[in-house]
C-alpha cells in the first residue's frame, strides 16, 4: 500500500500499483505509485500541505487537482514553480514546498496573514515613499519577500526542439466532446489530430459522474476510444498542451520537450470548463478542495481523500460528489446545498435514498482548521443573496468539496477573438462570437448532459469536415437539452466579517479587496486587475474571474456581461521559455577563406553576421601587426579577403537608366569595362551605402555595396523598381562571389603570375578599370580599385575558388614579400588616402555634402533617390562638416571614435576615425565639426580619454598621395 | 510599518477615497479637452491644474484609465539617448520622476537599478561611447564599460565566451530604472482629478469640428463637447486623430510585444538591453521576468500577439541567460507604437491653430510622460513652446532638422 490514503488496486485509471515509487517530499521519504503526480501521492500520504501562498504565506494545498491553480506550486532542486498537480513523481525526486521562511510547516513569515488588516488593497501605493527616497530602501526589503520558486542560475535546460505539422482539422481537447468530433470528422474523410493533456484520453469520462448509473461513463470512453483506433485518419497526441491559438488557425501545442506548430484548416476546441471556487471565511485550507478535485484523486489516483467529508453545493453536481465519497467508504457528514430547495433528479434521489443529510438553504460560514489542515466546517442559514448568518452549526470534518458551478475553458477561443458573454439567468459565461474555423464542442459550449455533450462533438466534427467540403450525412442536429440549466450558483459568495475569504488565491485576495479597489476609483475591471493585481498570478484568473466580474458589477451597480473579464493571452498553461526557443539559430558567415585567416593567426572579428580578420597576429599585438601589415601593403604588397562586400547585378535594357535613379552619379554613359563610384541616399537625402558599379556589358552592372547595408540596398531596389516598373532584373550574388584584394606597389607584378588573358599595363588596364579574364586558372572578375590608396586590384571568383585564390596569390607573392592585412589595417590605410566608411565616419543625419561627397552627385539628370532632398540640404546652411585632422603632440592620449570636438566646452561634433598612422608619423581621423572650425591650419579641441583635452590641427584631405600617384601607377 | 497603512488597520471601515471623477455626464464646454487618457494625458491636465491655473479641463479616454499604451509598455526609464535634444528632454523626465511619488502622495515605485546595454562588435563599441560622452557632457550618468564590470554588475550573464557573441563592453546607464507604469498615470489622474479636472472613461472621440483652421468641438460617443483647445495624446493612434483634424502626420505604425513569466525569487537587479540579439529584460518587484524586443516588422493596429515574435524572444534570452530557459512564461502582450522617420516624438504645435500635438511616441513614451506633461502644459496655457520641445515640431521635416536617435533606440526601449 502506498499511502494511508490509497484505496486498494485496481482504483485509480492512471497509477499502477504494482510499481512502488519513492520520493522526497520536505526531506521525508515517501511512497507513491507509477502514474501518481506529486499532489496525489502526496495526498496518498496524507500529506495536503503542499506550498505556502504569496502575499500571506498562508497553508495551501490541492485545490483543482487539474494543473489550474497556484496553491500546489512546488520546488524541483533546479525547477522552481511546479504545478504539484501535473508533474509526474519518479524514483529519487527531490520535491520542496516554496516560498517560506524556516519550514514549510512553520513558516516565519506566516505572522504577514495577521497583519492584512493593515495591507489594505494597493498598499504598496499607499505607503513606503515617506520621506522623499523612501521607496529605495523599502524596495529591496519587499524585493526580498517577492517571488515564489528559487532559480538555479547553473542550470542548463538542456534540448528542446520544434516540429512543424499541419491537418485538416485538429481537436483539442480528448473529452467526449472532443473524441466525438474526431470520430465524426476522420469518418468524414479528414486527416485529424486530437490533443489532449492528461496522459489518457476521456476527459470527464474519467472522473466525472455524469448519472447514478456509474459505469456508463467508461463504456462511452471504452466506445470512443475503439473507434479512434480503428481511425487511420487520427492522430492522437496525449500529455500535449495546446498553449496558444494565433492568427489563421496557427497552434503551439507542447509535449515533452518539443513545440510543435500545428496549422489547422479547422478547429474544434472541446476543452471542457474548469469548476468554480466558493467564496467564505478561510476557503484557503487545505483539505476545501473543488468537488472534481476529490473525483479525479478518487477515479484517477485511486486515493481516499479524506474520512469525514462535508459538502457544499449549490446544483446537482454536489450530490453526485456525495455518492462517489461515500462509494469509498468517506463518512458524508452533509450536503450543504446554498439553493432553499432541491428538486427530485435521480442523483438528488439517491443521495436521500442513502442517508446523506441535505441542508438545503445554507453555506458554509467558515472552514475551521488547524494552522495546516482544515477540521470542521461552520454551516450558516442564507438570509439573502451574499449573506447569511454568522453563527450556525460547526460540523466536524477533514474534507470539504465545493461544486458550485463552472466557467468554461475560454482561453483559446478568446485568443482567437471570441468574447465571454454573462448570462444572468443561468449565471454563467458563455463564449460568443467565436471566429471562423474554429467550432466549440461539449461543455466549453454550454453543454453538459452526456448525450447532449457527444451529440454537440459529433454536430462540431460533422461541421468542420463539411467546411473542408468533405460530405458525410446529413447535418446532425443541435442537441435539445443541454443540461446547463442550474449547473452555477448565482451567488456563492459569502463575505466574511474578518476577511481570509479569497477571491484570488495566488494574490491573497479577499473579497474587500475587489470591492474596495472600486471604491478607491478603480471601477473598470480592467483597473480592478492592475490595482489588485487579481488575476495577475500564475493561474491568471483562472479561479478568480468568475467571482470577480460578479463582486464589480455587484460594486458598480452593472450586470457581469457589462463588466466582462479581463483579456486572455496566450500561453494557456506557463510553458517554458526553452520550449519557445527550441534550438536557438544564430548562424554566423564565414567567407570561403576563412580557414586559412585562422591558419595565418588572425584576430576575427563580428561585422554584422560575418566574421572577418581584424589583423594577423597575437591578441596584445594589434598596433604593432597593424603598423607592419600597413607598411607592407605600402612599399609591398598585401592581400586582403573582401569577400563579405555585397555583389548585386542589375541586368537588362534600362539597367543604366536604373542605376542613375537609385544612386547619385550618373551611369548611362559609363563606358563598358569601367568602374564608377556608386553612393545610395534615402529619400531624406541620407548617406546610407556606397560601392563601385562595374559596367561589364551594356545591359549589365555589377555592383558592390558595404558588407552591413547590402541586405537593405537590395530591399531599396527592388522596393523602387516595384514603382518604376523598369525593365530589369535585379540579383542578390553576395553569396555567389567571393574575392582579395591585392594592394601596393607590387601587385601587378604578383597578379601577372597568375593572369595572363587580361592586360594588366597602366594603359591596357588603367585606374576604374574592370576586366574579366582567369586568375590562377578560375574564371574572375577583376577590378582596378583604390579604396587603401595604392596600386590595386579587387579579384572576384566564384565562391567555390576563394580557397584556391588565397593560396595562389600567397604563394605568387612569396618573392614579392606579400602579406595578408586584415580589416583593421584596411580601415588605418582608407584613413590615410581620407576615404569615408559609411557607417563609421556617416550617421543617421549624414548628407552628402558635408561628407566630401557632393563631387559623386549627377547634378544634371533628371531624378534619383533624395536628390530633392539633397537640393534643399544644400540651400541652408551647413550645421556642421566632417574635416581631417591631425595630433602633432605625440604624448597626448589617441582621440577614440565618438569623442567629442568642443568650442568653449559646447559640443560642436565628434571624431568617427581615428589611428596612429606609421606612414604619416601621427595621430590621424576624421570628425565632425562646425563648418567654420573645418578649415585646415585650425586648431579644435577633442576631449579624448580620462576627459584630457587634445589639441587637433585640421588638415586638407587625403593625408597621403594627395595628387593620385600611388594609385594610378 | 510606514505610518501611513496604520489608518488602515486601526480603522472600522475602509478609508475609501475615490482617486478620480465618478461617472457623470459631460459639460458642453471645456477650456481644454485632452484626448487620450494614458499618461501623457493625464500629466498634461495636471501640470494645467497644479502651475498654471487651468481646471476647465476634460480628459477622454476611449477605454479605461491608462489602458493603452501606458500599460502595455515595459517601464524602462532612461536618458541615455544620442542626441543633445533628446539626452536633455529625457533628462528632465528623469529628474521629474525622481519626486513623483512624494508630489502626488502615492508610490509610483521609481527603483534607480541602472541599465546596461551590451555591445558585440566594435561598430557597437563607437556608436556606445558617443552615447556615453553625449550623456556625460549633458550630465547623464553613462559610461562605457568593459567585460569585467559587466561581469560584476550582472553575475549572472552570459558573456559569450566562445559562442556566437562574445559580449565585447556595455554601455552602463546608472541613472536608469524603472516605475510602477499604471501607478505613474493612475497618480497623475488624481492629481488633476482633485484638482477639479474630469476624467470620462469609455468616451471616445468620433471626430472633430475644425472651422477655419480652428478647432471648435470634439464629437464624442457621449455627445459633443465645445472647446477652447484640445490636445491629442493618443499613442498608438495618432495619425487617426490627426486625420480627424485634417493633417497628416509622418508616422508609421507598428505592434510591439512583450511578455512575462511567473514569479521567481529576485537575482536580477539592474535592467540588460541586447540589441544585437534585439531583447531586453528586468526583473520586476513582483519577481516576474519582463522580456521585449523590437517592434513587429509590418504596420498594424492590432495587439494580437505572435508566436514567431515569442520564439525570436525566447531564444534570445536564452543566449543571455542559459537559465532561463527553465524558467516559465505566463503571459505575453502588445503594444501599439507611432514610429517617426528619426525615432523622436512629434510635439508642439500642429497646423490646426488651437490643437496640439503630444505624438509620435514610438517605443520612448512612458519614459517622457512627467516632461512632456510638463511642456505641453506650458505651451498650452502660455502658447509658446517650451524650448525643451521646440526642436521636436512636425515642422522640423519640412525644414531637414530630424533629431535622430535610431541609433540609441532599437531593442533598447
Amino acid at each position: 500500500m502506498s499511502g494511508v490514503n490509497r484505496l486498494p488496486a485496481p482504483a485509480g485509471l492512471l497509477v499502477d500499483h504494482d510499481q512502488p515509487i519513492s520520493f522526497e517530499f520536505e526531506g521525508k521519504r515517501y511512497k507513491g505509485l507509477a502514474g501518481d503526480c506529486i499532489a496525489s501521492a502526496l495526498a496518498a500520504n496524507d500529506q495536503w500541505l503542499i506550498s505556502r501562498s504569496f502575499k500571506y504565506h498562508r497553508p495551501r494545498g490541492v485545490l483543482t487537482m487539474a494543473g489550474q491553480d497556484a496553491n500546489v506550486l512546488v520546488q524541483l532542486p533546479t525547477d522552481p514553480n511546479v504545478l504539484a498537480d501535473r508533474y509526474p513523481i519518479t524514483e529519487g525526486l527531490r520535491v520542496h514546498g516554496q516560498h517560506y521562511t524556516g519550514s514549510l510547516e512553520k513558516d516565519r513569515d506566516a505572522w504577514i496573514g495577521t497583519f492584512a488588516k493593515f495591507l489594505p488593497i494597493g498598499f504598496y501605493y499607499k505607503a513606503f515613499y515617506k520621506p522623499k527616497g523612501a521607496w529605495q530602501k523599502w524596495a529591496p526589503l519587499i524585493r526580498r519577500k517577492a517571488g515564489l520558486g528559487v532559480v538555479d542560475p547553473t542550470v542548463d535546460p538542456g534540448y528542446y526542439d520544434k516540429q512543424y505539422k499541419f491537418y485538416d482539422v485538429v481537436v483539442i481537447g480528448g473529452g467526449p466532446a472532443g473524441m466525438q468530433a474526431a470520430v465524426t470528422a476522420a469518418q468524414a474523410g479528414a486527416e485529424v489530430l486530437l490533443v489532449d493533456e492528461n496522459p489518457v484520453l476521456g476527459g470527464s469520462l474519467t472522473y466525472a459522474r455524469f448519472d447514478i448509473d456509474e459505469p456508463n461513463s467508461e463504456v462511452t470512453r471504452q466506445r470512443l476510444l475503439a473507434a479512434i483506433k480503428a481511425s487511420e485518419h487520427i492522430e492522437v497526441m496525449t500529455d500535449a498542451t495546446c498553449n496558444g491559438w494565433f492568427t489563421d488557425n496557427w497552434l503551439a501545442v507542447i509535449r515533452g520537450k518539443r513545440l510543435y506548430k500545428v496549422r489547422a484548416r479547422e478547429v474544434v476546441l472541446a476543452a471542457g470548463v474548469m469548476e468554480q471556487p466558493a467564496t467564505f471565511g478561510n476557503n484557503d485550507l487545505p483539505g476545501v478542495v473543488l468537488g472534481s478535485a476529490a473525483q479525479r484523486l478518487i477515479r484517477l489516483y485511486g486515493i481516499r481523500p479524506g474520512r469525514r467529508a462535508v459538502i457544499l453545493t449549490g446544483n446537482d453536481d454536489g450530490y453526485g460528489v456525495a455518492l462517489d465519497l461515500a462509494a469509498v467508504g468517506i463518512d458524508v457528514a452533509a450536503i450543504v446545498d446554498m439553493r432553499s430547495q432541491s428538486r427530485s433528479t435521480p442523483l438528488v434521489d439517491a443521495v436521500r435514498e442513502g442517508g446523506i443529510k441535505v441542508i438545503l438553504g445554507h453555506t458554509v460560514y467558515e472552514a475551521i482548521g488547524t494552522d495546516r489542515h482544515i477540521k470542521a466546517v461552520m454551516v450558516s442559514r442564507i438570509i439573502r443573496r451574499g449573506q447569511c448568518e454568522d453563527t450556525g452549526d460547526v460540523i466536524d470534518c477533514d474534507l470539504l468539496c465545493v461544486s458550485v458551478g463552472y466557467i468554461p475553458t475560454y482561453q483559446l477561443a478568446l485568443h482567437a477573438g471570441a468574447k465571454l458573454h454573462y448570462d444572468d439567468e443561468s449565471a454563467m459565461f458563455s463564449i460568443s462570437d467565436v471566429p471562423q474555423h474554429m467550432r466549440l464542442a461539449g461543455s466549453v459550449n454550454g453543454i453538459y448532459d452526456l448525450d447532449a455533450v457527444l451529440a454537440d462533438g459529433r454536430r462540431a466534427g460533422w461541421l468542420a469536415a463539411n467546411a473542408l467540403g468533405l460530405k458525410w450525412e446529413r447535418e446532425p442536429l443541435a442537441p435539445e437539452n443541454t443540461g446547463a440549466s442550474g449547473r452555477n450558483f448565482a451567488w456563492p459568495i459569502f463575505p466574511h466579517p474578518n476577511g481570509k475569504d479569497f477571491v484570488d488565491y495566488d494574490e491573497d485576495l479577499q473579497v474587500a479587496d475587489i470591492i474596495n479597489a472600486t471604491r478607491d476609483g478603480y471601477e473598470d475591471v480592467q483597473l480592478v486587475k492592475r490595482y489588485s493585481t487579481v488575476g495577475m498570478g500564475p493561474s491568471q484568473g483562472r479561479n478568480s474571474a468568475l467571482t470577480t466580474a460578479r463582486l464589480v458589477a455587484d460594486a458598480m451597480g452593472r450586470t457581469v456581461a457589462e463588466t466582462g473579464v479581463t483579456t486572455a493571452r496566450p500561453p494557456f498553461a506557463p510553458e517554458r521559455i526553452a520550449h519557445c526557443a527550441g534550438r536557438s539559430f544564430y548562424p554566423e558567415r564565414h567567407s570561403s577563406m576563412h580557414h586559412r585567416h585562422l591558419e595565418a593567426g588572425a584576430q576575427m572579428l563580428l561585422a554584422g553576421v560575418w566574421l572577418r580578420p581584424a589583423y594577423y597576429g597575437g591578441k596584445g599585438e594589434r598596433d604593432r601587426c597593424m603598423s607592419e601589415e600597413s607598411l607592407n601593403v605600402r612599399n609591398n604588397v598585401g592581400l586582403v579577403d573582401v569577400s563579405t562586400l555585397g555583389g548585386i547585378e542589375v541586368r537588362g535594357p534600362d539597367a543604366g537608366e536604373f542605376m542613375n535613379r537609385i544612386y547619385t552619379f550618373a551611369y548611362v554613359k559609363q563606358q563598358v569595362g569601367r568602374g564608377r563610384y556608386v553612393v545610395m541616399t534615402n529619400e531624406q537625402g541620407v548617406v546610407i551605402d556606397d560601392g563601385v558599379a562595374c559596367r561589364f556589358h551594356e545591359h549589365l552592372y555589377y555592383v558592390t555595396a558595404t558588407t552591413g547595408g547590402v541586405d537593405r540596398v537590395y530591399q531599396n531596389m527592388l522596393r523602387w523598381n516595384a514603382q518604376w516598373r523598369l525593365n530589369i532584373d535585379v540579383g542578390h550574388v553576395t553569396n555567389a562571389w567571393c574575392g582579395v584584394n591585392i594592394a601596393g606597389p607590387r601587385s601587378r607584378d604578383v597578379l601577372a603570375k597568375l593572369c595572363t588573358d587580361v592586360d594588366l599595363s597602366a594603359q591596357g588596364f588603367p585606374y576604374m578599370g574592370v576586366r574579366e579574364g582567369r586568375v590562377a586558372g578560375i574564371p574572375a572578375r577583376l577590378l582596378r580599385v583604390g579604396f587603401v590608396g595604392e596600386l590595386g586590384y579587387e579579384v572576384h571568383v566564384p565562391q567555390h575558388g576563394g580557397e584556391a585564390l588565397w593560396d595562389a596569390m600567397m604563394e605568387a607573392g612569396y618573392a614579392e614579400g606579400i602579406k595578408p592585412f586584415g580589416i583593421e589595417t584596411q580601415r588605418l590605410l582608407r584613413l590615410e588616402k581620407g576615404h569615408i566608411i559609411i557607417g563609421q565616419d556617416t550617421d543617421a543625419m549624414s548628407h552628402p555634402g558635408e561628407v566630401h561627397l557632393a563631387w559623386a552627385i549627377a547634378r544634371k539628370k533628371p531624378f534619383f533617390v533624395g536628390g530633392r532632398s539633397i537640393q534643399e540640404i544644400e540651400r541652408r546652411p551647413f550645421s556642421r562638416k566632417l574635416a581631417g585632422f591631425v595630433v602633432n603632440d605625440l604624448a597626448a592620449p589617441i582621440p577614440q571614435e565618438s569623442h567629442l570636438v568642443l568650442r568653449d566646452n559646447a559640443m560642436t561634433g565628434r571624431v568617427t576615425s581615428c589611428y596612429y598612422s606609421p606612414t604619416i608619423g601621427k595621430p590621424i581621423g576624421l570628425a565632425f565639426m562646425a563648418p567654420d572650425q573645418a578649415v585646415p591650419g585650425q586648431t579644435v579641441s577633442i576631449r579624448s580619454t580620462g576627459g584630457v583635452l587634445v589639441r587637433a590641427e585640421i588638415v586638407e584631405l587625403p593625408f597621403y598621395d594627395p595628387e593620385n600617384k600611388r594609385q594610378e601607377m | 510599518m510606514p505610518f501611513g497603512l496604520l489608518k488602515y488597520g486601526l480603522s472600522k471601515t475602509y478609508p475609501a477615497k475615490h482617486h478620480f471623477t465618478p461617472r457623470k455626464d459631460l459639460k458642453k464646454h471645456y477650456d481644454v479637452v485632452i484626448i487620450g487618457g494614458g499618461g501623457h494625458g493625464a500629466a498634461i491636465a495636471y501640470y494645467l491644474a497644479k502651475y498654471h491655473g487651468i481646471t476647465d479641463i476634460a480628459i477622454l479616454e476611449k477605454g479605461y484609465l491608462g489602458g493603452g499604451n501606458t500599460g502595455r509598455n515595459t517601464a524602462v526609464l532612461r536618458a541615455n539617448y544620442l542626441t543633445e535634444e533628446g539626452v536633455t528632454f529625457y533628462r528632465e523626465s528623469l529628474k521629474l520622476y525622481r519626486d513623483l511619488s512624494n508630489e502626488f502622495d502615492y508610490n509610483i515605485m521609481w527603483e534607480n537599478r541602472g541599465q546596461l546595454t551590451l555591445a558585440t562588435t566594435d561598430a557597437a563599441i563607437g556608436s556606445f561611447r558617443w552615447r556615453a560622452e553625449v550623456n556625460k557632457h549633458l550630465g547623464v550618468q553613462s559610461e562605457l564599460i568593459g567585460r569585467d564590470e559587466i561581469r560584476e554588475l550582472v553575475p549572472l550573464l552570459n558573456l559569450g565566451d566562445g559562442g556566437r557573441y562574445p559580449i565585447l563592453g556595455g554601455l552602463w546607464h546608472a541613472d536608469g530604472g524603472t516605475a510602477r507604469h499604471d501607478a505613474v498615470v493612475w497618480g497623475y489622474a488624481k492629481g488633476a482629478c482633485e484638482r477639479g479636472v474630469e476624467l470620462h472613461q469609455l468616451t471616445e472621440v468620433t471626430g472633430l469640428d475644425v472651422e477655419h483652421g480652428r478647432i471648435k468641438a470634439v464629437l464624442t460617443n457621449r455627445g459633443t463637447v465645445q472647446c477652447g483647445c484640445a490636445v491629442q495624446a493618443v499613442a498608438g493612434t495618432s495619425s487617426l486623430l490627426a486625420a480627424m483634424a485634417g493633417f497628416k502626420l509622418p508616422i508609421h505604425t507598428y505592434p510591439l510585444q512583450a511578455m512575462v513569466t511567473q514569479p521567481y525569487k529576485p537575482i536580477l537587479d539592474p535592467l540588460v538591453s541586447a540589441p544585437h540579439v534585439h531583447v531586453y529584460i528586468q526583473q520586476t518587484s513582483r519577481g516576474e521576468f519582463v522580456i521585449g524586443g523590437g517592434s513587429d516588422p509590418y504596420p498594424l493596429y492590432n495587439t494580437r500577439s505572435t508566436l514567431e515574435m515569442k520564439e525570436s524572444l525566447c531564444s534570445a534570452i536564452q543566449e543571455l541567460f542559459p537559465f532561463i530557459g527553465q524558467m516559465r512564461l505566463l503571459r505575453q502582450w502588445a503594444g501599439i507604437t507611432d514610429m517617426t522617420p528619426d525615432y523622436s516624438p512629434i510635439m508642439g504645435l500642429s497646423p490646426v491653430e488651437n490643437y496640439y500635438l503630444d505624438a509620435g511616441w514610438g517605443t520612448w513614451g512612458f519614459k517622457a510622460t512627467p516632461i512632456s506633461g510638463k511642456t505641453m502644459a506650458e505651451l498650452i496655457a502660455t502658447g509658446r513652446v517650451p524650448d525643451l520641445i521646440k526642436p521636436f515640431g512636425v515642422d522640423r521635416f519640412l525644414r531637414f532638422e530630424q533629431v535622430n536617435e535610431a541609433g540609441a533606440t532599437a531593442a533598447s526601449h
